[in-house]
């Protein structure tokens, strides 16, 4: 499984960086991981962490004047750091679907739905009108709309929440991309429609044999739809496993206070774990040593590496430095 | 939608009945009546109650006031007791002089907003989008009639390039020469007026297009591949219109309502000029008449610009 060929997407030391006051701050520092075929790779982390700034960056949704992307990402034989912006619009909608936040906001409200799905077919294939139409309708379906016919003519306003987000769903695989990525796709519905949308995007996966980077906060959709996790702090990746390693044995601080905070059905009257103090606004992030130190001020120094990196502790499991190994909760 | 037309039709009933009777009342609540001046200072009071009683004016106030919607209702706006013609025929004339006028001035007008507004947005903190600011300022800051009187010193009197006042000049003769020679008297107020007027369109489309810009429906264009140039003109451009659509109807119904200052300053026979002449003139059978026609254009005006933004915007229905 782990050949070559199977490798949809090498993102390697991407660094992205935001123009502040004349001055570029990287929000992403570093980044490595690489998206193979089948898999669903979930990145994990707080607000502000970078998460979302490398879902921009794959896609080159950012504003060139403000922004700096060094590093590679390799899709096919292109790096995508330093693609056109025509070149961008070819490779947008037809190798990589993208599935925002909120679906509130990510569908034009003068236009009707069917149409803004077509659209996506209009630049990426040579069908006419009507073949448009019916394709539309027929994704309709595959992503478990009713009366899809009539739905294309129905604008925005006129859908539920749930409804809308199929709407992008489909928008996002009408063309049948290789990488779905998908920011934060269930962060603004319903819990129960949480879970519709999470298994139909599993479904989409399987059948059209994509890979999808999962962008979220949230661990429980972390468990219930990802093969490999990549956890972010301060615009770096601190620990890389397969899904089962990484709640079975989580190793480093932040993941285990991430797991922590999250409320156990078992212990009820227990209070949640709290990580102490905030992540770092992006002017004042450290750029030297344990950017996760000053949230455990209990370790020593001495445990942090100088400049920390990652470290393959068992096979495919990387943490970022070595604190993990004498890490204890404050009141253990 | 048609039957919420006719409701909101049927709903300008009332609030015009509402207008006519504070019209009238406070056209009979001002000092002196139709002949205060305007007959003989000899006159016997029999002869002036005479006449009172000839005009109607010495009935009950009911009854000169139905009697007056009467006449309305038929079209029939009464004498203009200072021009000695029916107010109806006065207003004619003079409603076609301003509308042709306001045309071209709302043409040449959203020709220089909609481009600058625009560009405004589109470059938003570049060298374009503030010199547009600097001009957004200095006409916003310059008052209407200093700026028209400035343009019509210095293209009409000093360059004489334009004709100074009228609508047309005495000896244009044929079709075309009478056309040619109306668009000549209209250019300069128009334009004058365009350049001036350009504030509000100006900054709404700005706004628009840098609010619009940043919004995820248009990110998620982008990343549907749609060329940048379409992601502009379809799904940010159609979007920031709809402030200025929201204006559309009353724009419309304002071309026949004329601008008082313009065409006092260049001696312009249309219907502003119409309104201030008549107050100074104590007209009252033609100022009730015009306020009642501004009154209904409005109403109008509000009616049209809520079924256009229904239009444009599929998330308004006209209820």
């Amino acid at each position: 499984m782990d050949n070559h060929q199977d490798i949809l997407l090498d993102v390697e030391n991407l660094h992205t960086g935001y123009r502040l006051q004349g001055k570029f701050y990287d929000a992403v520092d570093g980044v490595d991981f690489t998206l193979k075929r089948n898999e669903v790779l979930a990145i994990v982390g707080e607000s502000g962490c970078g998460k979302s700034t490398i879902a921009s960056s794959i896609v080159g949704l950012y504003d060139r004047k403000n922004t700096r992307v060094t590093g590679d990402i390799k899709y096919k034989n292109l790096n995508l750091v330093s693609l056109t912006d025509g070149l961008f619009d070819q490779i947008r909608g037809n190798d990589i679907g993208m599935i925002f936040q909120d679906p509130m906001s990510s569908l034009n409200p003068l236009m009707k739905v069917g149409d803004q799905v077509a659209e996506s077919l209009l630049y990426h294939t040579k069908m006419n009108k009507g073949q448009r139409r019916a394709r539309v309708i027929e994704l309709f379906k595959e992503v478990g709309m009713p009366k899809p016919e009539t739905m294309y003519d129905m604008y925005p306003h006129e859908l539920s929440g749930g409804l809308r987000q199929r709407v992008v769903i489909a928008m996002a695989v009408a063309c049948k991309p290789e990488i779905i990525i998908a920011d934060e796709p269930t962060t603004a519905l319903d819990v129960t429609i949480q879970a519709q949308i999470l298994d139909l995007l599993k479904e989409i996966q399987k059948e059209s044999e994509s890979g999808i980077i999962l962008i979220t906060h949230d661990l429980g959709v972390v468990a219930e739809t990802a093969d490999e996790v990549a956890v972010m702090y301060a615009g770096q990746i601190v620990e890389k496993a397969d899904v089962k390693t990484l709640f079975s044995h989580p190793l480093h601080p932040y993941t285990r206070s991430l797991l922590n905070s999250m409320p156990q059905s078992d212990a009820d009257d227990e209070d949640l774990h709290v990580i102490q103090g905030t992540v770092p606004s992006l002017k004042n992030m450290p750029r030297e040593g344990d950017r996760f130190a000053a949230r455990i001020p209990w370790i020593p120094a001495s445990e942090h590496e100088k400049v920390p990196v990652m470290h393959e502790v068992e096979p495919n499991h990387f943490v970022r430095c070595t604190c993990w190994k004498n890490f204890h909760f404050q009141n253990d | 939608m048609w039957k919420t037309i006719l409701k909101r039709v049927l709903i300008m009933i009332p609030q015009l009945i509402l207008l006519s009777m504070i019209v009238f009342i406070l056209a009979k609540m001002m000092p002196g009546d139709p002949f205060t001046g305007l007959i003989n200072p000899n006159s016997s009071q029999a002869t002036i109650n005479h006449l009172k009683h000839v005009y109607g004016l010495d009935d009950p106030v009911p009854v000169q006031y139905l009697r007056w919607v009467k006449n309305l209702l038929h079209g029939d706006f009464g004498q203009s007791y200072i021009q000695h013609v029916s107010v109806s025929s006065l207003i004619a004339d003079r409603a076609q002089n301003t509308f042709w006028l306001s045309l071209l001035s709302t043409l040449l007008l959203y020709g220089i907003a909609i481009p600058m507004g625009i560009a405004a947005g589109k470059h938003e903190g570049e060298w374009q989008d503030r010199a547009i600011s600097i001009f957004n300022y200095v006409t916003y800051a310059i008052p209407g009639f200093v700026f028209y009187l400035l343009g019509l010193w210095l293209f009409g009197f000093t360059l004489g390039w334009f004709p100074i006042s009228g609508t047309v000049s005495a000896n244009a003769s044929g079709f075309w020469g009478v056309f040619w020679s109306r668009l000549d008297h209209m250019i300069l107020p128009a334009i004058l007026y365009a350049i001036i007027a350009t504030t509000g369109t100006v900054q709404y489309l700005r706004t628009g297009i840098i609010d619009n810009k940043v919004e995820d429906y248009v990110k998620t264009a982008r990343s549907k591949g749609v060329p940048e140039k379409v992601v502009f003109n379809k799904h940010i451009l159609r979007n920031s219109f709809l402030p200025i659509a929201a204006f559309l109807g009353n724009t419309i119904t304002g071309l026949l309502g004329g601008s008082m200052i313009i065409e006092t300053v260049f001696s312009f026979p249309g219907m502003g000029k119409l309104f201030l002449d008549s107050i100074a003139q104590r007209d009252y059978t033609t100022l009730t008449a015009l306020i009642m026609i501004y009154g209904t254009l409005t109403l109008l005006g509000n009616l049209l610009s809520d079924i256009i933004m229904s239009l444009v915007d599929p998330r308004i229905r006209v209820k």
